[in-house]
């Protein structure tokens, strides 16, 4: 048996009379990438929050990295990543700025800190640019630099909120190459995504609607069973 | 209907739009199908009188878009990128403030939009503030079409949405096509551009095509192969480690590969792959789709 | 007309369905008031005076009499000479001096006139100025209640001195000073950012593609707060009035004509700013610092203009509060009419058409 990474039973969230989050039951496994689809107002984002450790759930038993979601929220924040489409990084720092930045803040030493600096510019070909203001990049280079300083501080888990909305296909290609590669180098990814094609990337993918998770699977065992040609049309089938 | 030449728009250094020429014709569907900072946005802003452009011109139905902007927007409906409705009116309001800015009434045009509305109307009384995303863009179409505009520019209508309220919103364009409105339409996702009658690929401000979805893939002369094996990651590392690799890109659960002169057969790909200790190794030759022919024509104008 | 009068009822909506807004538009004219009211009036019960009669006769001691009895006033010493009085207020507890003249009483029943002398402490302008200003009350009072057949304002003539501040050009009521800077808060800074606003959500690309025209945008917003801020000019002047008893000696139509014209050229402000301001904060911040602060420290309402450097004298030229609180200060407390503020109004209508021309130009029926 694969080691759980994340565990979430029963998890219940009321915003009032409203049930964002409707008895969620589900694992994700050390390593892989776990997809976390749903029509928009399915209640991804509240989950995702509480596994974060951003809002406490209405009831359930949550452990986020091996710590009770309750307690251990400090030690949760400290082993997890996050990345949301909207605030990746401060665009009036230069691009080693927001990687001091990150650094300090995860408490990473300055001798640790230069040598994977130097390491993740020259990976991510950011070398020649690296003393430019970050409002002044590309998109794509963005995301991908705020993909790597999500991950700066090797945590287990990366959670990511709708990482590639907007960029080109290829730059949504490299973006995944990274995505991999952190998954092989054994960092859990949660990833949410509008891109169907991209759930096929994932290892598993859970569908939620109106609060609940309708399916968890593989996507070519949720194909099979859906009777669908692609991850497109087992997500019209369950959310329509 | 629509007739853009040369439109040039430059913001400081930054060159948002380079010599921007397009035709759309009388009752299509026509889709501009590019990633964020294309310059969709910019193009479709000049077309609704919003922003001048640096050079060139453009007609909307014989009209000059700088010279004649206030006709142009009595025949334009226009549904800008974000949700741009009054989040603190209700519904209805909402319908009926923008119904009399056009010097109109919603009953009056309300042919036009009751397949839209219908679906909406119970929450009439609703803040808009308060629908779900699908219901939001719903509203949002209404207002824009209720004063029966000739011409329907939606700006990204379907960024962030989920695929069912995408697949729904298309189908509702395709209804207002038939009745007898040109719409042009912007989106990032490429397997939407197989929805539309006609689209223009465009990039970094430049047009890499125009055509229909069909004849540009059927133009597109490289040979794409589909490579699916158990580790993917593994697999397009190791793809890319082949000799005689151009260009390697996940779609999906497959990988597709282009060879350096599409002479790669997909025998010499199988056995190299085995070699590697793949298992489950899948390889055929496939058409290409739009997204393919996008990323090829990106690079190579990029290089 | 259907098309600006829509939008007209949208934008109370907008006004009516935001708790900040309407507390913004109602509630802070009231505790401003308030507390600017109350600082001030708890300062002028109780006020330490002393007198220096010199006629000593009956009248004089009758308006003595009815001064201490009144609340306002504490007798703290009759003094004896005019020496004492430069000696009485280097101590610092007594704020007034009254000096009555000899044959006080004789020359007003005699020659219809007699001599009295004020004089203050103005150290604290504004303590000064309301402690004159009761004592002349009270003793016109009296005056009115002994010869109710004569028709003179005033048969005494308080010769008023001001010690300390000799000029006493800067300290006059609050009220005027509140009304000032309210109207400008609610109708430039709201303006400004129920403009923006649209800006921001992007609900302006839909109106400026529409046949709107940016008179009909521009008219449709200004219409709610012109109202709003007329109901709130009201609520200041009868809260003066009534609550903290200011008087309101001139013309109320003249006073009101005078506030919706400064209404009016806050409005065109307001706009102004919006055609510069990209987001809600920019336009918040322009008007903060831009028109609020430089309304309360340079329009003189907290500190006299005489006494700031000449380059800040110069500046509080340009601030239209200046003129606004001089209009009402005469118009509320010297009671005179329009003649006397001519000038002054003048200015206002030359700003206000100043800035109409200058937003209508700027609004920009584009984006960028």
């Amino acid at each position: 048996m694969e080691e759980k990474i994340i565990t979430v039973k029963n998890m219940v969230k009321r915003f009032g009379d409203f049930t964002a989050n409707d008895n969620l039951t589900f694992d994700v496994y050390k390593g892989e990438i776990f997809g976390f689809l749903g029509a928009n107002g399915a209640g991804k984002t509240t989950a995702i929050r509480i596994l974060c450790g951003l809002s406490s759930p209405t009831s359930g038993e949550m452990k986020v990295a091996g710590f009770d979601i309750y307690k251990e929220t400090e030690k949760i924040k400290k082993n997890i990543g996050y990345m949301s489409q909207k605030f990746s990084l401060y665009e009036d720092l230069t691009v080693s700025e927001n990687i001091k930045l990150y650094a300090g803040i995860y408490g990473i030493s300055a001798k640790k800190r230069k040598a994977k600096e130097a390491e993740l510019l020259k990976k991510l070909e950011l070398e020649a640019v690296k003393n430019k203001l970050i409002g002044d990049l590309p998109l794509g280079w963005k995301q991908k630099l705020a993909f790597s300083v999500a991950i700066f501080h090797d945590p287990k888990i990366v959670f990511l909120d709708e990482p590639t909305g907007g960029v080109d296909p290829v730059t949504r290609r490299k973006f995944w190459d990274l995505i991999y590669e952190a998954a092989n180098n054994g960092i859990t990814v949660f990833v949410t995504t509008h891109y169907m094609d991209e759930a096929e990337y994932c290892n598993r993918v859970s569908i939620m609607d109106a609060g609940k998770i309708e399916a968890l699977d593989t996507p070519a065992k949720l194909k099979e069973k859906y009777k669908a040609k692609n991850m497109d049309e087992v997500f019209i089938k369950i959310a329509r | 209907m629509i007739e853009i030449q040369n439109i040039s728009k430059s913001y400081k250094e930054v060159k948002a739009l380079n010599e921007i020429s397009l035709k759309v014709n009388n009752g299509e569907l026509f889709g501009l199908i590019g990633p964020d900072g294309a310059g969709k946005t910019t193009l479709l802003r000049i077309l609704t009188t919003l922003l001048l452009p640096d050079s060139g011109s453009a007609k909307m139905d014989g009209l000059e878009v700088c010279k004649d902007f206030k006709k142009v927007r009595h025949i334009v409906g226009y549904m800008p990128g974000r949700f741009s409705l009054y989040q603190d009116l209700s519904v209805e309001e909402n319908l009926n403030f923008f119904a009399t800015v056009f010097g109109t009434t919603a009953d009056e045009n309300y042919d036009l939009i009751r397949d839209i509305y219908y679906q909406i109307e119970p929450f009439k009384k609703r803040r808009a503030g308060k629908l779900s995303g699908g219901m939001k863009q719903k509203l949002a179409l209404s207002c824009a079409l209720i004063h029966k505009p000739k011409i329907l520019i939606l700006d990204e209508p379907t960024t962030g949405v989920d695929a069912v309220s995408r697949k729904e919103f298309w189908e509702m364009l395709k209804n207002l096509q038939k009745k007898d409105i040109t719409i042009l339409v912007s989106t990032p996702y490429m397997d939407e551009a197989d929805l539309c009658d006609r689209v223009a690929l465009i990039q970094s401000g430049q047009i890499l095509d125009i055509d229909t979805p069909t004849r540009i893939t059927e133009k597109f002369s490289r040979r794409i192969i589909q490579v699916h094996a158990q580790n993917m990651y593994k697999l397009i590392n190791d793809l890319r480690a082949f000799e005689n690799t151009e260009a390697v890109y996940a779609f999906g659960q497959f990988a597709h590969f282009t060879g350096k002169n599409d002479e790669t057969e997909c025998n010499e790909l199988d056995t190299y792959l085995h070699k590697l200790g793949h298992t489950n190794v899948l390889v055929e030759e496939i058409h290409p789709g739009i997204e393919d022919v996008f990323m090829h024509l990106m690079e190579s104008h990029n290089r | 007309m259907e098309q600006l009068r829509s939008f007209i009822k949208k934008e109370f909506y907008h006004i009516f369905r935001d708790p900040r807004t309407m507390l913004i538009l109602f509630g802070i004219p009231i505790a401003q008031l308030l507390i600017f009211g109350t600082v001030i009036k708890s300062e002028i019960t109780d006020i330490h005076i002393a007198i220096y009669d010199q006629a000593k006769d009956k009248t004089s001691q009758e308006i003595t009499h009815k001064l201490l009895s009144s609340g306002y006033f504490i007798l703290d010493k009759n003094l004896e000479s005019l020496d004492d009085i430069d000696a009485i207020f280097k101590k610092g507890k007594v704020r007034e001096v009254i000096v009555f003249k000899n044959d006080f009483g004789k020359n007003l029943v005699k020659e219809g006139t007699a001599e009295m002398q004020l004089i203050a402490d103005a150290s604290d302008p504004n303590t000064a100025k309301l402690a004159i200003a009761y004592t002349s009350a009270i003793v016109n009072d009296y005056i009115k209640k002994l010869y109710p057949e004569m028709h003179m304002p005033m048969q005494i003539t308080p010769e008023v001195r001001m010690y300390f501040n000799e000029e006493m050009q800067s300290a006059y009521m609050f009220v005027p000073g509140v009304m000032a800077m309210i109207l400008m808060l609610i109708s430039a800074m709201m303006t400004s950012i129920s403009i923006t606003r649209e800006k921001e959500l992007g609900t302006m690309e839909i109106l400026l593609v529409s046949p709107l025209k940016p008179a009909q945008i521009i008219v449709g917003k200004v219409i709610p707060y012109l109202f709003l801020s007329i109901a709130n000019a009201f609520v200041i002047v009868l809260m003066g009035r009534f609550v903290f008893g200011v008087p309101i000696t001139g013309s109320f139509i003249l006073l009101m004509l005078e506030t919706i014209l400064f209404i009016m050229m806050a409005l065109c402000l307001g706009i102004l700013i919006s055609t510069v301001a990209k987001n809600q904060m920019v336009a918040m911040f322009i008007s903060m610092i831009g028109l609020l602060l430089p309304t309360m420290l340079l329009s003189g309402f907290i500190f006299p203009v005489k006494n700031m450097p000449i380059p800040l004298q110069v500046l509080s030229h340009a601030m239209p509060a200046k003129y606004f609180i001089t209009i009402i200060r005469a118009i509320m407390l010297k009671g005179v009419g329009l003649f006397y503020v001519w000038k002054e109004t003048a200015v206002l209508i030359g700003m206000t058409l100043f800035f109409i021309a200058l937003s209508v130009k700027k609004f920009k029926i584009r984006l960028e």
